[in-house]
């Protein structure tokens, strides 16, 4: 049985099933709020989601039963000193020591947690970069959204901010190094080009048996770095559009990347009206589509940043997306096949498997 | 001492109060009285910097105000959503 953890406008709705076929909604929670982001922490059971009430503003809850009484984490907000509010919570990652957990705000914020979510303390490394006042807003806001742990070593995190770069750390988040040589912000003029800080980062994938090489979906651009995001490399050659949000890999192939090509900027739909996933095996050289399954006429579907996920590797990798019309998808053999594991919920925000 | 209406859901999250009588000078200490006797109501009325949320109306005896405004006991306060508020969700 698998769990699905899919947040979005009007709620988080929790699926279960076997798949191939539709999923049954177990659990929906939070209703009429919109749950950017939800997702199980293995090692405790606990689950968190992202909540933001239309009226009440953001918090950060927890469970360890999704159909309970959910509890808030009221540690998770901006210190008086910052004189800064929280505006939105992007994304959960589990971290790479018992009980550490990492999160990822607006205003480009990133918070630890060392005792399995319970609380929360602001990354005073980050906050306190000397360019931040010069820091840009992307279309979401100045969002913290891809949190890359490197495995085994704790001590080393690179996170995704838009729309400002990449930014790794190597001292567990005392120092931070800002990294975009190779990113081409094609919205930028040409004369800012090398000067500007804007570097809109749309998601980030580590390959745990690789850890130095990192994959990019960037505003406009995929990109793979082989030197832990000092260099990127343009991998797009071969896609339809350079353009969407997530990216995901299988951990069993330092290779992977799995994409989901949206037209453009100015048009956030998939392209030629057909749902399609990109794979790459051999680092972005070439991309082969998949699509059986998955509606291929007549499909203009938005696939936000958090909304793709995957569990599982190699022959048995599980991938999983939610598109913003409210259905949700699937594949349970890496990518070959898909099914509709639900339709007709509200707008996908995010996809996490439990 | 000043009444503090709420509706759901933040009359749940103050122990299912629809009224209380809590202490403060201001509309903020009155709020930060109400959250800390019932923690579960932290940050949902106020932000980090103290500052009534966007897509909140506070008033007192019937005219909006922010969280600077002057209290006296006997006041009502009512905390209702604004109608601007559901844009979002």
């Amino acid at each position: 049985m698998k769990e699905l953890l899919v947040g979005t406008k009007k709620g988080l709705f929790v699926l279960r099933g076997e798949g191939p076929g539709a999923f049954e909604i177990a659990t929906r929670a939070f209703a009429g709020d919109v749950v950017e982001y939800a997702m199980r922490d293995p090692r405790s059971g606990r689950y968190f989601a992202s909540v933001t009430s239309g009226f009440y503003g953001p918090r950060l809850m927890w469970t360890e039963d999704p159909a309970g009484e959910w509890q808030h984490a009221p540690t998770l907000s901006m210190p008086a000193d910052t004189e800064a509010t929280l505006e939105r919570i992007w994304v959960i990652r589990v971290g790479e020591v018992p009980d550490q957990l990492w999160a990822g705000v607006d205003p480009a914020a990133l918070f630890e947690s060392r005792d399995g979510g319970l609380t929360w303390e602001l990354n005073r490394g980050l906050w306190d970069q000397p360019t931040r006042s010069a820091w840009d807003p992307g279309n979401g806001g100045l969002c913290l959204h891809s949190i890359a742990t490197w495995p085994g070593e704790p001590q080393r995190l690179s996170l995704g901010i838009s729309a400002v770069g990449t930014w790794h750390t190597a001292d567990g988040g005392a120092t931070w190094d800002h990294r975009v040589n190779g990113l081409v912000p094609r919205y930028v003029p040409e004369d800012l080009r090398d000067t500007t800080t804007a570097h809109c980062v749309h998601n980030l994938w580590r390959a745990p048996l690789n850890p130095e090489r990192l994959f990019m979906q960037f505003h406009g651009g995929v990109y793979r770095s082989d030197d832990g995001g000092t260099n990127w490399i343009d991998i797009a050659k071969g896609l339809p559009s350079d353009f969407g949000f997530p990216i995901v890999g299988d951990p069993a192939d330092p290779d992977s990347a799995f994409i989901i090509p949206m037209n453009a900027d100015v048009d956030r739909v998939t392209v030629d009206g057909q749902v399609r996933v990109y794979e790459t095996r051999d680092a972005g050289s070439t991309w082969t589509a998949r699509s059986q399954g998955l509606p291929v006429r007549d499909a203009y579907l938005t696939v936000l940043r958090e909304a793709f996920d995957r569990d599982g590797e190699g022959a048995s990798l599980g991938l999983w997306f939610g598109a913003t019309s409210g259905e949700v998808f699937g594949s349970l053999d890496a990518g070959e096949s898909w099914f509709t594991a639900a339709s007709r919920l509200a707008p996908v925000m995010s996809v996490r498997v439990a | 001492m000043p009444t503090v209406t709420l509706r759901a859901p933040l009359k749940d999250l103050a122990g299912g109060n629809h009224r209380l009588d809590l202490a403060g000078a201001t509309v903020g200490e009155v709020l930060r009285t109400l959250e800390a006797s019932w923690p579960k109501t932290t940050g949902w009325i106020l932000d980090e910097r103290g500052e009534v949320r966007r897509h909140v109306n506070v008033f007192v005896n019937g005219e909006r105000v922010g969280a600077a405004a002057v209290v006296t006991p006997g006041d009502q306060l009512h905390v209702l959503p604004s109608i601007t508020g559901g844009t979002e969700a």
